[in-house]
């Protein structure tokens, strides 16, 4: 399903052509060697993987995992301590604006202003891309109609449920046409129907719109078995591969067992 | 299934995504603003009550001599008045200032920060937005006051217009550089007592600084040295039609180091990582 060793990211970042040429073999998302520390907490201990375009990749690890903290680091949030991050070959840290453009971002906390209407929250993110008015605007409607929010085109952000934040969040994510979308806790306090639908529709953009995905999660119902799956607990990254090969290597015959096996392992090898 | 990938973009961001940035932000504010009718009012009131209350109180206490830029007799709530204004883009700078911790700890200015436009340019945009949103209150007061018999030369609320936006811009800049420390909210309250209190009444806000060297020479020199005194007087001359050409080199001046200072300070993740220890998600 992908053609990313992504033990090595680094390496098909460097020696990949420009992305626009082969955008095929240069991963999506590539983080190499990330460390990040709080003080004298440790939050990310050399975190490598890779995500390839138009794949979902799971981004899997219990709350205190790092996932947010990775998130930060890969949206130029926090500045990087150690390691690389590109995107589309576009190093976050040398070429944030080139990589910040091929980016689209849903934050785990609502980010979206509820005083002003739907539209007007996503004029407000065209602009903020450079985006020209006109133009902005019909791309509004056109991701507004996309997530079926046309007759709430007016509605202020305030009066909408959930699972329509949410989605006007992704649909916002989205409108400057990025390549990437990280998404850190998307269905966090939606219930299992807005659920199913927002993880329906970023499903749809990966099969038709080859939008490469990381989906941060702790709930393994969310990940299926042709996702591209990255374990990471504590701060590591104990597993990355497919589903299957994953089930397959720990023996397990779901992936709450196999997530269960890999970090009991840890915890015990880090306790002794 | 079949596969229709659309375009995706990468562009080289010119003047115009800029301009087109700049309104975007400036157009957010204003309409936040608008929202938020309780802060024009109280953003009015404040001002209002010193003019009404104080300055009708103190009027026969504090008797102001001939001085620059007046050339005859006033009255004293004239006298406060460029003071009074300061004060509105004080209290103005310092609550965008609040709004921007309080976006950083809500998570809205992580919408702004992954702009691909460079950080100094959206934190630029923010002052200068919120300094907009400052002239709207000051010149609400001033077409208030004129019906106090305030009422400056017609050409002055021209020419207090770039006055107040180099004014409007250092206050909004030093606010920035507070909140560029501030951890968390609460923390913001204190440091308000701290810095907008002791702003304002050692200046010239309120009274004359030759009445200040009388009384304290020690205060004077501290009014001397404090920017919102020069903030103050930039306006109050402008306000006549007149340059106050020390006042306006102190203004440009902190301006420049206050916002240079705000952009490199500025730490987006110090919100984030406040919450991180905490146990949650991180």
């Amino acid at each position: 399903m992908t053609t990313i060793d992504s033990s090595r990211p680094d390496q098909i970042a460097r020696d990949a052509p420009e992305p626009f040429d082969a955008p095929a073999i240069t991963p999506a998302l590539s983080v190499a060697g990330i460390s990040h520390c709080y003080g004298r907490r440790q939050a990310l201990s050399d975190v490598s993987f890779g995500v390839a375009p138009a794949s979902f990749t799971a981004l899997l690890g219990l709350n205190g995992a790092g996932k947010s903290t990775l998130i930060a680091l890969i949206t130029r949030l926090f500045g990087i301590q150690a390691g690389r991050i590109s995107v589309f070959g576009h190093d976050i840290s040398d070429r944030p604006s080139d990589a910040l453009q091929l980016l689209g971002v849903v934050f785990q906390p609502r980010t979206l202003d509820l005083d002003l209407s739907v539209m007007q929250n996503l004029l407000y993110h065209a602009a903020l891309q450079g985006i020209a008015r006109r133009e902005a605007r019909l791309r509004g409607e056109e991701v507004i109609a996309r997530i079926g929010l046309a007759d709430r085109v007016n509605s202020r952000v305030r009066d909408l449920s959930g699972g329509q934040m949410r989605r006007l969040e992704i649909a916002r994510a989205l409108l400057h046409r990025p390549r990437l979308l990280l998404l850190d806790e998307a269905t966090v306090g939606l219930d299992v129907q807005a659920r199913a639908d927002i993880l329906a529709h970023v499903r749809m953009l990966v099969a038709e719109q080859g939008i490469g995905v990381l989906w941060a999660t702790h709930l393994f119902d969310e990940i299926i078995a042709s996702d591209d799956l990255v374990v990471l607990h504590g701060g590591h990254v104990l597993a990355r591969g497919s589903v299957t090969q994953i089930l397959r290597e720990t023996s397990a015959s779901n992936l709450d067992m196999a997530f269960r096996s890999m970090t009991e392992a840890a915890d015990r090898g880090r306790s002794s | 299934m079949s596969t229709t990938f659309v375009t995706h973009e990468r562009r080289k961001l010119g003047f115009g995504n800029y301009v087109t940035c700049l309104n975007g932000i400036l157009w957010r504010e204003a309409l936040r603003f608008l929202h938020q009718r309780e802060r024009f009012i109280s953003a009015l009131v404040r001002p209002l009550v010193w003019l009404f209350i104080f300055a009708a109180g103190f009027r026969q206490v504090l008797g102001i001599s001939i001085i620059p830029p007046y050339e005859t007799y006033i009255l004293y709530e004239v006298y406060i008045a460029p003071g009074l204004i300061a004060m509105i883009q004080l209290f103005n700078g310092m609550q965008s200032s609040l709004s921007m911790v309080y976006d950083r700890e809500m998570g809205n200015m992580r919408t702004l920060l992954v702009s691909p436009l460079p950080r100094w340019f959206l934190l630029v945009c923010k002052l200068l937005a919120g300094t907009v949103v400052s002239l709207l209150q000051v010149y609400a007061f001033l077409l208030i006051a004129w019906f106090w018999d305030i009422a400056p030369p017609l050409i002055g609320y021209l020419t207090v217009l770039p006055a107040l936006i180099l004014s409007g811009l250092m206050l909004g800049s030093l606010g920035m550089l507070i909140s560029s420390r501030i951890k968390q909210l609460e923390n913001f309250a204190g440091v308000m007592n701290f810095v907008i209190f002791p702003m304002f009444f050692a200046s010239s806000a309120l009274y004359p600084l030759w009445r200040v060297q009388e009384g304290s020479p020690m205060l004077y020199y501290l009014c001397l040295f404090n920017p919102f005194t020069h903030a103050v007087e930039l306006i109050r001359f402008a306000l006549y039609d007149k340059v106050n050409w020390v006042s306006l080199a102190v203004v440009a001046g902190c301006t420049a180091v206050f916002m240079i200072g705000a952009v490199i300070a500025y730490d987006p993740g110090r919100g984030l990582a406040r919450r991180a220890p905490a146990g949650g998600e991180t």
